[in-house]
């Protein structure tokens, strides 16, 4: 059984599949390859895998190319603004509105009024900024510039939201790196840089991140804990069913004190009635429906240890309703 | 090299399950062997045809397209791999749309090397033959290529290392694979598309597994390399 | 042939709805915006940066490789030749994402600290040399190209110049010609032809390489992109399809990238026959050597 998407949760869906694939069902072959969301999109599109996995809700546009395709929430991701100022520590603060300036160049110098006005306690340097953003197209790239359109109105109505944008030109240099390795190397590698990553690839390698201003006016820093804490307020009621629509699902701003601002959801995605793809079988749907069974339970216990947050039980619950409305040729199928 | 400490029986061994890239090992393998089945004879075949029948328009228009076709960046070919096989043809990720892939960038250099390496047997030689009254496709087939050999064998293994290394195209054709193989229809591993994700990814130990998958690339096309120098020099002694 | 009629073909039909939308505005534009509903797709800027990567690739890797190949087949002894010969083979071997992670974490650093920034501070006053350089940029991104083709370059020349006819170096001795006057008068010119494929090869792998692009030339896109230093970041034609490609969503933007790949393909075709027309110009002024 083959699946194919986003790169965000491939660490921990290769380690639910190397789990389950020891301890629960040792016949069981699961391939996930992180090709990125787009790709996966695509690919449940044309049934050329079996699952597929996006940093992104299906769009309108997208649904109707998968007619009857649903979404299972599997785990939730966070991105951080992590920097390279000489002798200034984590827990830089900034508010959306300000971190929106900086990569739409209305702020171009670190000690501008608006960022030393925050940071009191700092002596912020008189030194340009330089930006640095994804280059390949990236579901991260998607959550950070929702944040951004949701802070601040010119972002919104001059870049807007996407997996690639066109990003403003910073006078200190903007500069595209592949990957959170790209983003990551070139931020540490590069004096009054700035940058976004994911919280695990940030959490794994001791990045200096900045503590971001939450709708309760905290600063909050990036950490698995402030990150539950946004999915376990901001997912905590009116989220759809798994065949409807979730483009308008939002962990962003969560409303809980301590809860981190920018995070989302990431998601499974596959039909409902599993004989459309080509070459399925009752034997593959019915293993298939296990697996997806089991990474929205036992998996989550894999979680943490990798820097992800778990799902909270309200998710897991629509989860369940999702996978036991997955048919074969009509037929429900055994999710144990 | 940062990948020497990664590298245990272990690791070569056993599929991703098991910490290894075992499966990515032998696609690649895999994959060398396909496209040089596919690539090499039609790759030597059109550098033949330029270099020794090529002396009218038709072949101009050929080695204009070949040259273009050199440039042509290997992730352009995966997208027309990926649009004609993958989603037109069979449907599947699949290891035959890779090779077929890597085939595509395989055949204009082998070709472009041929071509040059037989261009520079003298004429002399060619004459020598042709005047014994020898066919002209026996001349090039007996003479000229075995004149032109060590050329060849450069050219040829120079694509090879080139291929070995692709990653691109493989993203959008095998797709990768955490098992061993599966059939030439089904998605498969490679060792460069092991280390382009691997690297990539924030856990440390990823990473370190993307290093050794590298090292272990590297020494497989050389042993490649060294095993066809030392086969080409033992016939040539003979 | 029928594997370039295949790709054209997809990649013509791929691009209609990019190509109607735009027009020629697609191949003269500047700005480029995926965003869905704002789409506005321009692909000048990846065509320049694609032209002055690979001129510099070509300006750095050839002249250096030509050395290596002369060096290994005139001069060196025996006990060198073999393994500096594997060595630069090896190369070779090398995947490009190697390259490309090598250069992000080591080579710009290089880059940075001995060469682009006295450049920048004692030249800085020359346009090309403009900005303030981060080690990600134009220049990165031509050398570590320049460093990719050496290996083909180098290899091909070699064998090259091991075939010219030992009767040619012997008759330019005769007459009295000194080494440099052998290699530079009778050799080059006998290997012409063969030393132009090995460039071309050269050319090909520059002008259509991806991974290790893509991690050094900084990825700018739309009007930044447009190379006017070299110490500033920009984007080829290949490195925009790949960082774009696998996560377009918007049928116009995938149209967009294929369009791309179009455009590519008419270059390529652009500079073979400029290429061709050179040479047959060579070798007329030149005469006598091969062909």
């Amino acid at each position: 059984m083959n699946g194919a998407g986003a790169t965000f949760p491939y660490p921990l869906l290769n380690s639910i599949i190397t789990k389950y694939s020891t301890n629960v069902k040792p016949n069981a072959k699961i391939n996930y390859q992180p090709i990125g969301s787009g790709g996966g999109i695509s690919d449940l599109k044309t049934k050329t895998v079996d699952f597929a996995a996006s940093d992104a809700p299906l769009s309108a546009s997208d649904a109707a190319g998968a007619p009857n395709a649903v979404h299972i929430p599997e785990t939730i991701g966070a991105v951080t603004l992590a920097y390279n100022l000489p002798g200034v520590p984590s827990g830089l603060h900034l508010t959306g509105k300000v971190i929106a300036d900086i990569f739409q160049v209305t702020i171009t110098t670190w000690n501008d009024p608006a960022i030393q006005s925050l940071n009191t306690n700092v002596t912020l340097p008189s030194k340009a900024i330089v930006t640095v953003h994804r280059s390949d197209g990236s579901g991260t790239t998607f959550i950070f510039t929702g944040y951004l359109s949701a802070s601040s109105s010119s972002w919104n109505s001059s870049v807007g939201q996407g997996k690639t944008v066109a990003w403003p030109n910073a006078p200190g240099g903007a500069i595209g790196s592949n990957g959170n390795t790209g983003v990551a190397s070139t931020v540490n590698g590069t004096q009054y840089a700035i940058g976004y990553v994911e919280l695990a690839y940030a959490l794994q390698n001791g990045m200096t991140v900045a503590a971001v201003q939450n709708p309760a006016g905290n600063w909050i820093r990036p950490t698995l804990e402030s990150t539950q804490l946004a999915v376990q307020s901001g997912a905590a009621s009116g989220l759809p069913a798994g065949n409807e629509s979730w483009t308008s699902v939002s962990l962003l701003n969560a409303p809980d004190a301590n809860a981190y601002p920018i995070a989302s959801f990431t998601y499974l995605l596959t039909y409902k009635e599993l004989n459309v793809i080509p070459g399925m079988t009752q034997e593959r749907a019915t293993a298939l429906v296990q697996f997806l069974w089991y990474v929205v339970h036992d998996g989550q216990d894999l979680a943490p240890g990798l820097a992800y947050a778990k799902l909270p039980s309200n998710v897991v619950q629509i989860d369940e309703a999702t996978i036991r409305s997955l048919t074969f040729n009509g037929q429900q199928l055994p999710t144990t | 090299m940062r990948g020497a400490p990664q590298i245990s029986l272990n690791f070569l061994t056993q599929s991703t399950s098991g910490g290894g890239i075992g499966p990515a090992i032998q696609g690649t393998l895999i994959l060398i062997g396909l496209t040089s089945l596919i690539g090499i004879p039609l790759g030597i075949l059109s550098g033949v045809y330029l270099a020794e029948f090529g002396n009218n328009k038709y072949a101009a228009t050929m080695r204009t397209v070949n040259d273009i076709l050199t440039e042509f960046p290997s992730i352009v070919v995966g997208i027309t791999v990926y649009g004609v096989i993958v989603i037109a043809l069979i449907g599947e990720y699949s290891a035959i749309a890779g090779a077929i892939a890597l085939s595509f960038i395989l055949i204009p250099i082998v070709a472009r090397t041929t071509e040059e390496s037989l261009k520079l047997v003298p004429n002399n030689v060619r004459e020598a033959s042709l005047a014994l009254g020898v066919h002209k496709w026996r001349t090039t087939l007996s003479v000229v290529l075995p004149a032109a050999k060590s050329g060849l064998v450069t050219g040829t293994l120079l694509a090879v290392a080139r291929i070995a290394g692709e990653t691109a195209p493989l993203i959008m054709t095998i797709l990768g694979n955490r098992y061993f193989f599966q059939g030439l229809t089904q998605p498969m591993a490679a060792l460069p598309l092991e280390i382009w994700r691997d690297s990539l990814q924030p856990q440390v130990s990823l990473q370190a597994q993307g290093w050794g998958a590298a090292l272990i690339l590297i020494l497989i096309v050389l042993s490649l390399n060294i095993a066809v120098r030392i086969a080409s020099i033992g016939r040539l002694k003979k | 042939m029928i594997i370039l009629l295949i790709t054209g073909y997809t990649l013509t039909t791929g691009s209609v709805p990019v190509l109607q939308r735009f027009g020629s505005n697609f191949f003269f534009g500047t700005a480029w915006n995926p965003v869905e509903g704002r789409e506005l797709f321009g692909a000048l800027p990846y065509v320049m940066g694609t032209l002055v990567t690979s001129g510099i690739a070509l300006l750095i890797g050839v002249p250096l490789s030509l050395g290596i190949a002369i060096f290994l087949v005139e001069m060196a002894p025996r006990a060198l030749r073999v393994p500096v010969g594997y060595l630069v083979e090896l190369l070779a071997a090398v995947p490009s994402v190697i390259y490309g992670l090598w250069g992000l974490f080591i080579f710009r650093y290089w880059m940075l600290h001995y060469i682009e920034t006295p450049i920048s501070t004692y030249l800085g006053w020359i346009p090309i040399f403009s900005g303030t350089p981060f080690g990600l940029d134009i220049f990165t991104a031509g050398t570590i190209l320049a460093i990719m083709i050496i290996p083909t370059v180098a290899s091909i020349s070699k064998e090259v110049i091991s075939a010219v006819p030992n009767s040619i170096r012997e008759g330019a001795y005769s007459i009295g010609a000194t080494k440099w006057e052998v290699i530079r008068y009778w050799i080059l010119s006998y290997g012409r032809s063969g030393i132009f494929g090995a460039v071309i090869l050269g050319l090909g792998r520059a002008v259509g390489e991806t991974m290790a692009v893509s991690m050094l030339i900084g990825n700018a896109t739309g009007p930044a992109a447009i190379p006017t230093s070299l110490f500033k970041p920009s984007q080829t034609m290949a490195s925009l399809i790949a960082n774009g490609f696998l996560e377009a969503t918007g049928s116009l933007e995938v149209a967009a990238y294929i369009g791309v790949g179009l455009i590519l393909l008419l270059l390529s075709l652009l500079i073979n026959v400029v290429a061709h027309v050179m040479v047959s110009r060579l070798l007329k002024v030149k005469g006598g050597a091969i062909e």
